[in-house]
């Protein structure tokens, strides 16, 4: 009798759906960074440059719900710090403690809630929701998992939540 | 000022096509978008970095510019009343200095949901001649009549 695939590891069942790495944003959302980024795609819509319109439509100025994830992005730089921090660190321990030293992501999906406006002190966590048994695909054995990335404001609404499916595996011979 | 809705789900049918938008992308593109977005990664803003680290021919567009690059091609055919519910995206292949890139989409679906919101499901590919680079299904809130307005749900009436 052959042996059935490798069981996922009771440690890494166990933070399954639970909250990890909660962190606050560096710095409030700004409408500097939102014009910036606008400007970078040329998006003229009037939500973002007329207060008129926002205050209308949105009761208010708000961010480009794409932006979710700028405003978590750490400084290049900033005093005392001593190594660069990850962004999804999930992924990054899944990978050390599944011994998978490869990854890609395969999907990314962003589900937007309720809107960011100027002002905001937002938060963030992740949360492992699920890895599947070892699969093999044309890049290697591994398996494949989906993490969550929930946005709150200060008031606790959520804003957004991001989900990322990313295929860790070894390259066959690795 | 009361501004109407620039477009009503009643005017959208599946399988309507949005008008395209054809952009030439320039090293200014690249590191401006990796810049808005707070990305310092050398591969969005080092050619050597990108040829001589990553293996590819020059810097390249990141993902949450091209994220801000489908917001404003949907929201360029909703107005400022279409209100962004769910996007994902899958990545297929980089977008380079040199590259003129074409936004296409289509209209897949056309729904109102159990509380009254109006949803329009659309197709949107990115291109670079006849290659994909990235695809993307996204869902957004449209007004089902004049007097709608998807921004003002909360809760449980928005529901993405």
């Amino acid at each position: 009798m052959s042996p059935g695939p490798a069981p996922v590891p009771a440690d890494v069942e166990a933070v399954i759906g639970v909250a990890q790495y909660e962190e606050v944003g560096e710095f409030p959302v700004e409408r500097g960074y939102v014009w910036t980024s606008c400007a970078s795609v040329e998006n003229g819509n009037p939500l973002f440059w007329e207060d008129e319109v926002a205050e209308e439509i949105t009761g208010g100025p708000i961010a480009p719900p794409t932006m979710i994830s700028v405003w978590f992005r750490p400084h290049h730089w900033a005093p005392g710090r001593s190594a660069a921090r990850l962004p999804l660190q999930v992924h990054f321990d899944l990978k050390e403690r599944l011994a998978l030293p490869e990854a890609v992501m395969t999907d990314n999906t962003i589900v937007f809630h309720e809107p960011v406006r100027p002002g905001d002190r937002l938060r963030t966590h992740q949360v492992l929701r699920s890895v599947s048994d070892e699969k093999t695909t044309k890049l290697g054995t591994g398996r494949f998992w989906v993490i969550d990335v929930e946005y709150r404001n200060q008031d606790d609404e959520l804003v957004a939540v991001e989900s990322y499916t990313g295929f860790g595996y070894r390259r066959e011979g690795g | 000022m009361t501004s109407a809705p620039k477009l009503l789900l009643s005017s959208v049918a599946k399988g309507d096509v949005l008008p395209s938008l054809r952009y030439s992308v320039t090293a200014t593109t690249v590191v401006l978008g990796a810049m808005a977005s707070r990305d310092w990664r050398p591969m969005h803003h080092d050619k050597d970095f990108a040829v001589e680290r990553n293996g590819l021919p020059d810097i390249f567009l990141n993902t949450p510019n091209q994220a801000a690059w489908f917001e404003r091609y949907v929201t360029d055919w909703t107005g400022p009343h279409g209100r962004l519910g769910r996007v994902t995206f899958r990545m297929k292949g980089s977008v380079f200095p040199g590259d003129v890139m074409e936004l296409y989409g289509v209209v897949d679906d056309v729904v109102i949901d159990r509380v009254g919101c109006g949803w329009a499901q659309l197709s949107v590919v990115l291109r670079v001649g006849d290659e994909e680079k990235t695809t993307a299904v996204v869902r957004v809130a449209l007004p089902v009549d004049e007097s709608d307005n998807p921004w003002r749900r909360r809760t449980d009436q928005w529901r993405p």
